[in-house]
């Protein structure tokens, strides 16, 4: 596939005794969605989090194979996570706020690269919290404790704090899975909006979800990538029967 | 200021002030001391440490505080105070100093081990959402375990401090007990527990003497209600912000 920023080859991810993700290879297009389905247990969020080797912070875990990010193995010994993580930003399945003002919590991120131009840290903020759909709903309690927020907002801070670092990449679990639908659509509302500056994996449980907001769609079951087409594929002509049971809701 | 109930040849003086300046010389340095160490060997445990290196010093630091305050005392007498009059070229290593040394290390076991909890229990999810902006190891513990878990260490802190304060039988062993307003932390002091301990055993029943040492009391009690208090209203401030 042209223009492939992230590229898995016959990647291997053990927890314990448990082989995890088996043999998976897969291109993850620039400027595209790619959503990751899958029933529970699936190993969908263990391969998310590979790519910004967040698995790294479990204890016992075990990884072969390569994940390359534009053509460096993210697994090399040589490599710097904390730089992995710079460029791979990621949004969790529960929105996790520090217990900080609104402010701060965006501004964590830059603040932590050394940054200290106060008003560059100010306009960034700004930025990001619009970039977030969040600005307008904030903007007068930017020093509010961010745990007064609604769920959704706080999803969205979450969101805001990650581009503030201007990631390339944007991995989200679950993004919306605690949220209403509501919060949901404005999740997905603006995903679409992100999708022309950041390469964004996502994963849900939510089969109309991917269809509704994905480009590109990977099946995994059992720890392997069954099928990985375009999304319009995937959900109207799937290459194989237990693809096509589980996106028809026969077991899942 | 002056503390003589049993003057001779001049009037009894019943001042406390030396007392109190002695009990918070030797308390402030104290968690001067232990503080710093308390929550680093907390972090250490906590974020660096492997889980056998945890299972080895955590219990090592829980027995410190079972040590009894006659013993530790002892230790202050035998290796402290010479070694602070080798140092410091001093006469006499029985001061201030020292009792803040010892008191120091009675503390730390009870500030190491509420802090590590505290720490312990922040969420992963504020140490992954750390992480994954490209915070270090470092940075993630100082600026986001560490706030959230503050109203944990205050209460530590406080505890220790609350056990310094109240201290006898140590301070009274190390401290030098001279009854006179110190002027630095290598003078001898003499704290408001000591005179209490000291005295209240020969003093004759109903006089000013005795009456003075149960005052002596009571102020102790205030300053530790005070001090109880202020870390209350502390520790409510910062939950409030957590919340």
């Amino acid at each position: 596939m042209e223009n492939a920023k992230i590229k898995a080859l016959d990647f291997n991810f053990y927890y314990g005794a448990h082989h995890v993700l088996k043999n998976v290879s897969a291109e993850v297009i620039a400027n595209k969605v790619t959503g990751i389905i899958g029933p529970s247990g699936c190993g969908k969020s263990t391969f998310l989090r590979s790519i910004n080797r967040m698995n790294d912070v479990i204890s016992d875990v075990k990884v072969e194979g390569k994940i390359l990010l534009d053509g460096k193995n993210i697994y090399d010994p040589e490599m710097d996570v904390v730089d992995i993580r710079r460029q791979v930003g990621m949004v969790f399945q529960k929105s996790n706020p520090f217990p900080k003002s609104i402010f701060d919590n965006v501004a964590y991120g830059l603040r932590i690269n050394g940054i200290k131009d106060k008003y560059f840290i100010q306009e960034r903020v700004e930025k990001s919290l619009k970039d977030a759909a969040l600005w307008g709903e904030v903007k007068d309690r930017l020093q509010k404790n961010a745990f007064e927020l609604s769920g959704g907002q706080q999803q969205r801070l979450c969101i805001a704090r990650t581009l503030a670092v201007e990631p390339e990449i944007l991995l989200m679990d679950e993004p919306a899975s605690a949220l209403d639908p509501t919060a949901t659509l404005k999740i997905e509302e603006l995903i679409h909006q992100l999708k022309s500056k950041y390469t964004i994996i996502i994963v849900t449980h939510n089969m109309q979800q991917a269809a509704r907001i994905s480009d590109y769609t990977a099946f995994f079951m059992l720890g392997e990538l069954v099928e990985y087409d375009l999304t319009s594929m995937i959900f109207t002509n799937p290459s194989k029967k237990i693809t096509e049971d589980y996106i028809t809701g026969r077991f899942g | 200021m002056t503390w003589n109930p049993t003057a001779s040849y001049t009037e009894p003086e019943y001042g406390i002030g030396a007392m109190i300046i002695g009990t918070f010389m030797v308390s402030i340095g104290a968690l001067a001391i232990a503080v710093p160490l308390g929550i680093g060997t907390a972090a250490y445990l906590s974020d660096v440490a492997s889980p056998r290196v945890r299972e080895i010093i955590k219990p090592v630091v829980e027995i410190l505080a079972g040590i009894p305050s006659v013993v530790v005392g002892f230790l202050g007498i035998v290796f402290v105070g010479p070694a602070i009059a080798k140092v410091f070229h001093i006469p006499n290593g029985l001061n201030a100093l020292n009792g803040s040394i010892l008191l120091a290390v009675m503390a730390i076991p009870t500030i190491v081990s509420i802090s590590e909890d505290a720490l312990k229990s922040v969420p992963r999810s504020f140490t992954e959402a750390s992480l994954a902006l490209g915070g270090t190891k470092w940075q993630t513990l100082a600026r986001v375990k560490i706030p959230a878990a503050m109203s944990g260490i205050i209460a530590a802190c406080m505890l220790g401090m609350g056990r310094a304060i109240g201290e006898t039988m140590t301070v009274l062993m190390a401290t030098g007990c001279a009854q006179a307003v110190p002027h630095g932390f290598l003078d001898s002091v003499r704290t408001m527990t000591t005179t209490i301990a000291i005295e209240l055993g020969e003093v004759p029943f109903n006089t000013t003497h005795y009456y003075a040492l149960f005052a002596i009391g009571l102020v102790l009690f205030i300053i530790t209600f005070i001090v109880n208090m202020i870390s209350e209203m502390v520790l409510h401030k910062y939950q409030k912000v957590v919340k």
